[in-house]
């Protein structure tokens, strides 16, 4: 077995449920934002101040936005894994998409309290 | 017809180059390609490439075919297009020409332990297997470990020392399956990191290669809803 390293997960099943998981969530919030701009017909800065402003809506785009950043971080560390042999720039590339996810994280966190 | 073989003999040349060789061969001629590398060997006998049974259970003389990985003794002259290109398996080491170290692949053979192992008691004659049961052998054990899916595969091409590969995926549910196995738990526990398993895209090259029509992409399959049966 290869020993752990540096994934999310705690076993390759575990990274790859994820992976499926968090995508299914991204799609349901696409398909959900989608129906409600179709439905809205005129989106109004109210309206979708009154979408977001909902406890469901920012549970759900708070899920999806963790999801986002589970499933990039996953698929990077992939990627970084498959083509990039040389290990400073591996490194560097790893440290730079953590530092995006986390400050996503929190500016996503930030914006959604705000409403 | 033309023929294009990668010629290297890391002794005597900087790089690997190409080399153009010309053969005379009758219309509808039912030669193998195996045949025609050995007349283009009786033109320069310092070609070098492995093949021993020519007759494709051996699994010694896997190339790349124009572009594609075969075996050279049951691959038709005629269903190739001029200038047939022969390279070696691409994503391992060449030792020279057409021979390549196939140590990696085989080490990843070994980790899957491709053997039996029944820790049971043993019977007093024989450990028997139902019809059924060894059905489900049929499929896989027929893989001559030739090393065309391996080698084209590209999770194989990157990670070849971590991601098992097709072929060895492939024994591994063999004995995954295998009714007269007790280690399937084990051998599943060895299999569940992020490389082993998982590093399957499921691209199919495998598939498309394999000369003895084997489906490795299925067997990985498999073996991931054994894993996640045994995770959930
Ligand atoms: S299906 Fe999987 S094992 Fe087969 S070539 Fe693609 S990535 Fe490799
Ligand atoms: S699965 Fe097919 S291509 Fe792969 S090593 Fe076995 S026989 Fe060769
Ligand atoms: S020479 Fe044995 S498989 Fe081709």
């Amino acid at each position: 077995m290869v020993a752990t390293v540096t994934s999310l997960g705690r076993s390759g099943l575990h990274d790859w449920i994820i992976q499926r998981v968090s995508a299914l969530i991204m799609l349901a919030y696409t398909l959900y934002l989608a129906y409600f701009v179709i439905s809205t017909g005129d989106v109004t800065f109210a309206a979708w101040q009154g979408l977001f402003a909902s406890t469901f809506m920012k549970v759900f785009s708070l899920l999806a936005l963790g999801s986002v950043v589970m499933h990039a971080w996953i698929g990077l560390w992939i990627v970084s894994t498959d083509y990039m042999p040389k290990l400073a720039i591996r490194m560097v590339f790893q440290v730079l998409v953590i530092v995006m996810c986390l400050a996503l994280m929190i500016w996503g966190i930030q914006i959604l309290w705000s409403i | 017809m033309k023929f294009s073989i990668y010629r290297y003999n890391p002794e005597t040349d900087k790089k690997p180059y190409m080399q153009e060789f010309d053969l005379d061969i009758p219309e509808g001629s039912d030669m193998m390609l195996l045949d025609a590398l050995l007349e283009l060997k009786d033109q320069d006998a310092t070609l070098a490439f492995r093949r021993s049974c020519r007759e494709g259970v051996c699994g010694s003389d896997g190339f790349s075919i124009n572009g594609k990985n075969g075996l050279a003794c049951i691959t038709p002259i005629s269903s190739l297009k001029s200038p047939v290109v022969v390279r070696p398996l691409p994503g391992l080491p060449v030792i020279r020409d057409l021979v390549v170290d196939m140590a990696q692949f085989y080490k990843q053979y070994e980790k899957i332990k491709p053997y039996l192992i029944a820790n049971d008691e043993p019977p007093a004659k024989e450990r028997l297997q139902s019809p059924e049961e060894r059905a489900k052998l049929d499929g896989l054990y027929e893989c001559i470990l030739c090393a065309c899916c391996s080698t084209s595969c590209p999770s194989f091409w990157w990670n070849p020392d971590k991601f098992v590969g097709p072929s060895g995926l492939l024994q591994a549910y063999r004995f995954l399956i295998d009714s007269r196995d007790t280690q399937t738990d084990e051998r599943l526990a060895d299999l569940d990191d992020a490389y082993s398993v998982f590093r399957c895209r499921g691209i199919m090259n495998c598939v498309d290669v394999c000369p003895k029509g084997l489906n490795p992409t299925q067997a990985i399959g498999h073996i991931r809803s054994m894993l996640l049966k045994r995770g959930v």
